[in-house]
């Protein structure tokens, strides 16, 4: 598609609103203009976005978050995967909030300690472990790549989760996956109350015992339990688990060491029973209403 | 049978959305549109399916299964495969070239192995609207 390309002497020092208008990006010049994008997939061959920051794996280094701002933290993160840096371990996280967020690339993070609230959210393809406890939403907004929590976790972990793999190997709060919409959770011991509360699509598995109203008002996704169950919420029904659950299941708790010693088959799935997928019995009657 | 319900009801036929408008109930009928997704939102991988592409993909991004890439599907849109791409909210059409198998599972991969090279190609729409619009 013509215009279509980046554009690497584009000056970034100015507005946004100029720096759109430079590429042309305003309602004018769009009037009559294709967003159509012919794509030959033979031709393609990347693993990463074209913006992606080049680092190693392999080159390691350590950032010490004591007296730092969070702000100076995340700052300090995206110099250091300037530099190529592909493993950065974070000494003294000392329970800040928001550490390690927006960070879009592929890295290995490893936070030595606690983190607050918020920690970890909006990424898109970095391995993050952390050594120690998080606060409400990790993992919040999380597009793609692997958190691993090694203790408890807060409330609301994984909130409107869209994909990649969020694991507390401990016990977490209340509304775990809350309005998740893809990715899978994974809670070694037991979550609280309304976990999976209006969830859409997604996978989360709980190894430990699930609070009351679980899957309250799902409309899709799967929930896997392997303890006991309070309650379940509105629409959350139980389905049968199937020999490819169980593979799946098999795989991905092996994949974190949270492989139970009788295995799956005694976990319980829930899914949605769609009554809430009602509009198709509205709409009939509003239609007759305006007409 | 796993990966093959939606709405309640079961999809007999792999090539259902390709073969037919979709349109079953009385209800989607009346409206010309189908209700719920052309596929299995629910269907977990089958490992044993995966295509070299996506290992080497794995592999270069340090994750030992699909990541986020599990919740990806072949879908349908207007009788052509397709598969969906958050980041531009639309879909994008599996080329005519590309012979469909059999099996969803087989299938999804593909859909899989296109959507990353569409989506880390420098021609795709995300490119230049980051441009514009990126913060920092």
């Amino acid at each position: 598609m013509a215009g279509m390309s980046w554009t690497p002497d584009l000056d970034y020092g100015k507005s946004q609103e100029t720096r759109a208008r430079d590429l042309g990006m305003n309602t004018e010049p769009l009037t009559g203009r294709s967003m159509e994008v012919f794509f030959e997939p033979a031709e393609e061959e990347n693993f990463v976005y074209p913006w992606a920051k080049d680092v190693d794996f392999n080159k390691r280094t350590e950032l010490d978050a004591d007296g730092l701002t969070t702000t100076e933290v995340n700052a300090k993160i995206r110099e250091l995967m300037d530099q190529g840096y592909g493993t950065i371990v974070i000494q003294n996280p000392r329970g800040k909030h928001s550490l390690g967020v927006g960070i879009l690339n592929r890295l290995n993070l490893i936070i030595e300690g606690s983190t607050g609230y918020f920690s970890t959210g909006l990424i898109d393809g970095p391995n993050v472990r952390v050594n120690g406890r998080v606060g409400w939403s990790c993992g919040e907004n999380m597009m793609s790549g692997t958190v691993v929590v090694e203790k408890n976790a807060g409330s609301t972990f994984g909130a409107a989760i869209r994909g990649g793999d969020l694991v507390c190997k401990g016990h977490v709060g209340s509304r775990t996956g809350i309005d998740m919409k893809g990715g899978t959770i994974i809670v070694g011991g037991d979550t609280g109350a309304l976990s999976g509360f209006m969830m859409q699509r997604g996978r989360m598995v709980v190894c430990g015992n699930a609070g009351k109203n679980l899957g309250d008002s799902m409309y899709d996704g799967t929930i896997y339990v392997g303890g006991k169950i309070r309650s379940l919420g509105v629409d959350a029904v139980e389905a049968e688990l199937t020999q490819l659950d169980q593979a799946w299941l098999t795989r991905k708790l092996t994949q974190y060491g949270l492989m139970p010693e009788q295995g799956v088959g005694h976990f319980t799935k829930i899914v949605a029973g769609k009554q809430l997928w009602n509009y198709d019995n509205l709409e009939p009657t509003e239609k007759k209403l305006i007409l | 049978m796993a990966g093959t319900s939606y709405k309640g009801t079961v999809i007999e036929d792999v090539d259902h959305f390709l073969k037919s408008d979709g349109l079953d109930s009385a209800r989607e009928k009346e409206i010309g549109q189908h209700i719920g997704y052309r596929y299995d939102v629910n269907l977990v991988p089958d490992y044993d399916r995966l295509t070299p592409f996506l290992k080497q993909y794995m592999e270069h991004m340090g994750w030992d299964d699909l990541n986020w890439l599990e919740d990806v599907h072949m879908g349908y849109e207007e009788g052509h495969p397709a598969v969906f791409d958050r980041n531009i909210n639309g879909w994008v059409r599996v080329p005519d070239t590309i012979e469909l198998p059999d099996n969803q599972q087989d299938r999804d991969m593909i859909a899989r192995e296109l959507l990353i090279k569409f989506q880390m190609s420098p021609n795709h729409p995300l490119v230049q609207l980051r441009q514009a619009y990126m913060k920092f």
